[in-house]
């Protein structure tokens, strides 16, 4: 059913990686994507590989939540190996019928392009199994908020994102319902060509569209009346502060980087 | 033969993962054909869990759903075929409504049903005649009606699939009390002609008591009553326990009968609470005070039924205690 898609989920938890402030998370993540694509080779990969397992280890996340996360995004790493495999011609050939050639270079690139994807993959799973979407947005407000100087509205922007993952669940809880109450009626969403399917889709996108317009109009009266009027002058009840293991992680960070440029 | 039967029906949601859920567990129910069934239970006993097994809509984890003998997961296209056998109506039904005029819309069960032209005009009007929208109403734009307008179209939409298995879940919520009584009468005038079997599940105590003829009490994914109203409101206590309420009437009648009422034990509706104390009230000449308290009842009998407890009870326990505190101050 729909309700088993993984959206970033948030799996909540109290380890180390859990209490990290989100700042640092979302720093570390661009310092080790960053990284990824610096490394060359395979001495680089498989530090890059360790650093990762070591992270998913001390954060407890479940491989079967990764492997379930990583499902969606099969296929684009099936294209980029066999695009890899077939089209790049090295030296030494290792198996050649007619047109098609398939070398050792091919086969090696193809190996890092997959596990990169992956890797790139799970580090952003990483920041957002162990991180609220709540406590993210906010992160990325107080990230922009120098923004703010130059007239950009990057409160706006932060509570528009936080709206808009709080009701991703939501609509897939109302999409499940509508569709039910249609199939009752007999509807069917599974077979039949492009157009039927296309067709049998209406009943279902047309409730949900106007559900979506008055929940979105309820909760501007329900944030309206309770006098919400945007960031100027807003406070938090929850101040985000550095704490000592964030300048610890950061320094991690930067440790990545170097090492990597080291085994390179 | 029952109409409707599962068997040993469990149902668990997200297996395997950490938020696994065991919604309903090991459920033999029957239905007859024309049988008036309500289903109460507290918010997250597994009802609409429940329902949704009888048409096919979730496959059971084990166990199984039996439709006029056959079983109903058979095949992909009899599960199709049983949705138009057992109606549906969802809670707050009004949200499905989609299509640009309210015949469109009650026409789309039909539709799919692959009815002929005119046979699904001639449903549609039927349909629409049972839940009391008139002709007027065809050509409107359902987003135009309003609320209980919304909610009779959407009710009308599964009628006029003329279901033998009518299954309604929580119909009344948020309606107000006169729209609460239409459509009760809506469901009552389908059943009447069409003989179906209709499933009622609520929360609304009064309502179930007026209507229906059995009463299946689920609590924690299992029945834990099934019976007459008479047996099911008669254990108060355990309904309370369940995080349910008898009817105000069967409350009523057990204060009385505490205060000395010889009242009869099958008491759950004002109706036969008032024929049971007109019945006392004719037999005994007793004592004026307590005749004069039985009008005071029976007049009351109209009012809305929160207000009516208080004021029984109230009635009831007052005049006697001032009567010796009056006398008592004046021997004094």
């Amino acid at each position: 059913m729909l309700k088993d898609i993984t959206l970033g989920q948030f799996f909540p938890g109290d380890t180390l990686v859990h209490r990290l402030d989100p700042r640092t998370k979302l720093i570390l993540m661009v310092v080790y994507i960053t990284a990824l694509f610096m490394a060359k080779g395979f001495p680089a990969y498989t530090f890059m590989l360790a650093v990762l397992i070591t992270c998913l280890a001390v954060s407890r996340i479940k491989p079967k939540a990764i492997f379930r996360g990583l499902k969606p995004i099969f296929i684009i790493i099936c294209i980029t190996v066999i695009l890899n495999i077939f089209f790049i011609r090295g030296e030494t050939v290792l198996f050649q019928y007619r047109a098609i050639v398939i070398t050792q270079e091919g086969l090696i690139t193809a190996v890092f392009m997959a596990s990169r994807l992956m890797m790139l993959i799970i580090s952003t799973f990483l920041l957002t199994y162990t991180t609220s979407p709540i406590t993210l947005t906010d992160g990325l407000e107080r990230m922009l908020s120098p923004l703010k100087k130059i007239k950009l509205p990057v409160h706006e922007f932060a509570m528009m994102m936080s709206i808009a993952l709080r009701m991703i669940p939501t609509l897939i809880e109302e999409t499940d319902k509508i569709m039910s109450a249609q199939k009752s009626r007999g509807a069917d969403f599974e077979t039949g060509g492009l157009l039927k399917r296309a067709k049998a889709v209406l009943p279902l996108l047309i409730p949900l569209f106007i559900s979506a317009f008055r929940r979105a109009d309820e909760l501007a009266t329900a944030m309206e009346s309770r006098c919400y009027h945007g960031g100027e002058g807003r406070t938090k009840m929850k101040i985000l502060r550095f704490a000592s293991r964030d300048f610890v992680a950061l320094l991690f960070g930067a440790c990545i980087v170097a090492a990597v440029v080291l085994l390179n | 033969m029952a109409l409707i039967r599962t068997e040993n029906l469990s149902h668990t949601y997200s297996t395997g993962t950490p938020f696994e859920r065991v919604a309903v567990h090991d459920i033999n129910f029957t239905a007859e054909k024309g049988e008036y069934v309500g289903i109460i239970g507290a918010t997250g006993s597994g009802k609409s869990t429940f329902i949704q097994h009888l048409n096919g809509l979730l496959k059971p984890t084990t166990g199984n759903v039996y439709y006029d003998g056959t079983d109903i997961h058979e095949s992909k296209k009899h599960t199709h075929d049983i949705r138009f056998k057992v109606g549906l109506v969802f809670q707050y039904p009004e949200y499905q409504l989609f299509e640009s005029t309210v015949f469109d819309d009650i026409a789309f069960g039909p539709k799919n049903m692959g009815l002929p032209e005119d046979e699904i005009r001639e449903r549609v009007y039927e349909a629409a005649g049972f839940v009391g929208l008139g002709e007027s109403f065809m050509e409107k734009s359902p987003f135009g009606l309003s609320g209980g307008e919304k909610r009779r179209a959407a009710i009308a939409g599964v009628i006029a699939m003329r279901p033998e298995v009518l299954i309604l879940d929580e119909p009344t919520a948020g309606l107000d009390p006169q729209g609460q009584a239409e459509i009760i009468r809506n469901i009552m005038s389908y059943k009447a002609t069409h003989g179906a079997t209709v499933l009622l599940v609520t929360h609304n105590m009064e309502e179930i008591a007026r209507n229906v003829n059995r009463i299946v009490l689920l609590n924690k994914g299992n029945i834990v009553m099934d019976g007459t109203p008479a047996h099911v409101f008669s254990e108060s206590e355990r309904l309370s326990k369940l995080g349910l309420a008898a009817p105000k009437a069967s409350l009523i009648a057990a204060k009385l009968r505490t205060l000395g009422l010889p009242l009869e034990q099958d008491i759950y509706t004002l109706k036969r609470l008032r024929k049971n104390l007109n019945e006392l009230k004719g037999e005994s000449g007793k004592l004026k005070a307590e005749n004069e308290q039985h009008e005071i009842m029976a007049g009351q009998m109209n009012r809305p039924p929160v207000l009516q407890q208080e004021d029984v009870t109230g009635q009831m326990n007052r005049p006697p205690v001032w009567d010796a505190n009056d006398g008592g101050e004046q021997h004094a």
